[in-house]
């Protein structure tokens, strides 16, 4: 159909209509393109200028391995109590760890503003997501793996930590807590 | 003369469009077109006492039942409708469009048994409460051995379909069924089942070893699980896709004679498609521990956002092409003279129209927005998840399977559609409904409200947790919009139901007086080649008015992205 006819999609075309396409639709093609680019250089941009990535540090490890590193790192900085979970106060700057499982987020953290650590993730038996309400900064974790990313607290307060991936039953109940103290 | 009868026994002729049409293959469609319709019912009424559920204001279900009509709904939905439907698509578009016989008719009667089984156990599974996992069944969380068994089944039926497809475009070439090249709707069915055959074979690839791993025969481990999982459950996404693109092809048409502006452009653009659909698994592990971020980066992006752009061609040249479609009939006045003048009333056409729009302004926008990298912290698992995709596979595929059956059930099935003055507005319904439910669910999102949770007030939790007033507003626009898509859903399953049981047989003499319910498209089939001198002024014209509308798209597609990199910038510095 290389003539002046035009034709629906059902129809079968005929002869040769591998044709330039009319100029409007060559200008939405490019337009579109340039536009695809543009979010493609966007992650990689904002890798080198912008303040939230999703990289981190990222290792296998067992649960009991875990486990055992969450245990020895809330003896060393415990500093108290709540409702049964430890409260640790990490030195700034130091490696800081969060254990998910049915259905608790162990310890509260208590951080110092404007300070990095190192917040290591991982589950010791299903899936679960680490949910920083209301920040809203959201991590899969995975039992097996551990996801160290740094971060910077920016304001001070009390910030909750929600679980989003399905973990059964008592999925709604998982909450954890963060303190971040001026 | 014997051969002749033979024929007659296997072929009716359409007196709509005057193909031939093989009876076998017109009864897969039937039979799948059905199961499909009865795993819709499934899937909504699941829907509304879920949707009752998440807005606290109602807190229909159990904590036990919620997650259990969550798992039912997401299968039944997205995996038993869906591909039941697609499996009709391809007995119409191989066929029917072709004008040919159906390859081995027997075997698709085995694939649809395998199919109907597999159904049938996960359904029992999930009901008897051994497969509490939802549809994505990430492990460690494990489910009865028969629910993956019946998956298995299930697609290995699925699998066996897109071959008979394939066996079909070799007959009807062999045959000479058509001439020159396959129509563009068959190609897209075409992209549709090739996308199928590399997902099936994903699911298999996932399902065997998690079969295994469920009678403690092997390992598993959950970050692959997840990477393979979506290999599959992604790329089912783009089949659909590709299927509901042929599908506005189709209904443009046949409902006003809309036109391929170049047969080239969109043809690549579902190329596109093809090549760069195995890295959609990746923007579902965006914020994963076992993936760094030069693969993150890449994948996501479908290789650099090709596979966006090709849904961006496809968006320009169906209302481009329904537009000249009207030009050509007439309707030439101002930029948008054929927009008014459109078929507003069939339903066809608006369920097509809103599949665009929403697909496409909603949908697409931010479906490309929360698949970023980097946006993905703040929309992982939130409910702004569950709102993207209930306007891409709901708002689009879906209705645009709904807009598609108006004219199936009179082409096919050969009834006038039952209640249609109910059918004229279901579109709408729907379309809206889901609309509204889905920005309900996205605005929630935004707020840090997650997906698949019982109670966001946490009664009964360690530490309490309040959300921001606004969250309260927000379930209640999610509710009702939630609402009025189960009503439109409904609708369409009664329409549908008694259209095929208790419908009235098309006769020539309604196709001459215009009886009620036959769509405006089968009463009298608009031109599909258009040749004279108003095409050439057509070409001239060109599409100006979907010119403007992409522009607005456009423009909302920029703001929409760069205010979420804003949004992001606000956040704690992590990385
Ligand atoms: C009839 C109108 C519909 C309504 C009112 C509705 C409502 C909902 C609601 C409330 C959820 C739960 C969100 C959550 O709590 O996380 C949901 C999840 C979902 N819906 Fe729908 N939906 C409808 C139609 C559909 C259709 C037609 C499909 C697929 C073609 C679909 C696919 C899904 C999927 C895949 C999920 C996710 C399940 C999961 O998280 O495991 N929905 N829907
Ligand atoms: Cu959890």
């Amino acid at each position: 159909m290389s003539d002046n006819s035009m034709h629906s999609g059902i129809v079968s075309p005929k002869g040769i209509w591998w044709v330039p396409a009319a100029p409007q639709e060559r200008k939405w093609v490019i337009v579109a393109f340039i536009w695809c680019m543009i979010l493609f250089a966007m992650m990689p941009l904002w890798h080198l200028r912008g303040g939230q990535n999703p990289s981190g540090i990222r290792a296998k490890v067992s649960a009991a391995d875990y486990e055992a590193r969450v245990n020895r790192f809330i003896e060393e900085h415990k500093v108290g109590e709540d409702k049964g979970v430890p409260i640790v106060a990490p030195p700034p700057g130091s490696d800081v760890y969060l254990l998910g499982r049915m259905w608790s987020w162990s310890p509260i953290l208590k951080l110092k503003k404007d300070t990095e650590y190192t917040l290591h993730l991982s589950s010791v038996d299903l899936n679960h997501g680490f949910s920083l309400y209301p920040v809203n900064i959201n991590f899969q974790v995975v039992p097996g793996y551990d996801y160290g990313l740094k971060v910077t607290p920016s304001k001070a307060g009390e910030f909750s930590i929600i679980c989003n991936e399905f973990c059964g039953i008592g999925h709604h109940l998982m909450v954890g807590k963060v303190i971040v103290e001026e | 003369m014997n051969s002749i009868s033979n024929l007659a026994a296997k072929f009716r002729t359409c007196p709509v469009t005057g193909l031939k049409v093989d009876r076998t293959a017109e009864n897969l469609i039937k039979v799948n077109a059905v199961v499909a319709v009865v795993c819709l019912l499934l899937g909504a009424v699941a829907a509304l006492l879920i949707v009752l559920t998440r807005w606290q204001a109602v807190h229909l279900l159990p904590a036990e039942w919620y997650y259990r009509l969550l798992t039912s709904h997401g299968l039944n939905m997205l995996i038993f409708f869906i591909i039941f439907f697609e499996m009709a698509v391809l007995y119409f578009a191989g066929p029917v469009l072709l004008n040919c016989r159906l390859p081995a008719p027997k075997l698709g009667w085995v694939n649809f048994g395998l199919m109907v089984i597999g159904m049938i156990m996960v359904n029992t599974m999930v009901y008897t409460g051994k497969a509490d996992v939802t549809f994505t069944s990430y492990p460690p969380l494990m489910a009865d051995p028969m629910y993956y068994l019946g998956i298995i089944l299930f697609a290995v039926g699925a699998l066996l379909v897109t071959f008979q497809f394939m066996a079909t475009l070799v007959v009807a070439k062999k045959e000479k069924t058509y001439e020159g090249s396959i129509p563009l709707v068959v190609f897209g069915a075409l992209t549709a089942n090739i996308i199928a055959i590399i997902t099936l074979l994903h699911g298999a690839l996932i399902f065997i070893p998690a079969f295994l791993w469920s009678l403690g025969l092997m390992n598993m481990d959950p970050q692959i699980y997840r990477l393979v999982f979506w290999g599959l459950g992604h790329s089912s996404q783009q089949i659909n896709v590709a299927a509901h693109v042929a599908i506005w092809y189709l209904l443009a048409g046949l409902t006003c004679g809309g036109v391929v502006l170049s047969e080239k452009v969109s043809r690549a653009a579902y190329v596109l498609y093809i090549l760069f659909i195995s890295m959609a698994s990746a923007h579902h592990l965006l914020v994963d521990p076992g993936f760094g971020p030069a693969w993150k980066v890449w994948n996501t992006s479908y290789a650099m956002y090709l596979a966006v752009l090709a849904s961006m061609i496809h968006g320009f040249t169906v209302p481009a092409g329904v537009e000249m479609g009207l030009r050509l009939r007439g309707y030439t006045n101002g930029l948008f003279e054929w927009l008014r003048k459109a078929p507003w009333g069939d339903p066809g056409f608006s369920g097509m129209a809103l599949s665009v729009v929403i697909f496409g302004f909603m949908g697409g926008i931010t479906g490309v927005t929360i698949g970023t990298e980097q946006i993905n912290i703040i929309a992982h698992n939130t409910l702004r998840i569950p709102g993207h995709f209930h306007v891409t596979v709901v708002g689009g595929t879906a209705l645009a399977f709904m807009a598609v059956t108006y004219y199936v059930l009179p082409l096919i099935f050969q009834k006038r559609v039952a209640f249609w003055g109910l059918a004229k507005l279901q579109p709408y319904l729907f379309g809206i409904g889901i609309s509204i439910m889905g920005m309900g669910m996205i605005f929630q999102g935004i707020f840090g409200v997650p997906r698949r949770h019982w109670d966001i007030t946490f009664s009964g939790a360690l530490f309490p947790v309040e959300f921001h007033p606004a969250v309260t507003f927000f379930q209640a626009v999610m509710g009702i919009g939630g609402i009025i898509a189960f009503t439109g859903a409904l609708a369409f399953i009664l329409i549908a139901v008694v259209t095929v049981f208790f419908g009235k047989t098309v006769t020539e003499a309604d196709l001459k007086s215009g009886a009620s319910g036959l769509p405006q498209g089968v009463l009298k089939l608009p031109p599909q080649v258009h040749t004279g001198a108003h095409v050439v002024k057509a070409h001239e014209t060109g599409a100006r008015g979907t010119v403007v509308l992409v522009g607005i798209f456009f423009v909302c597609f920029v703001l929409y992205y760069f205010t979420n990199w804003k949004i992001l910038s606000f956040l704690w510095k992590v990385g």
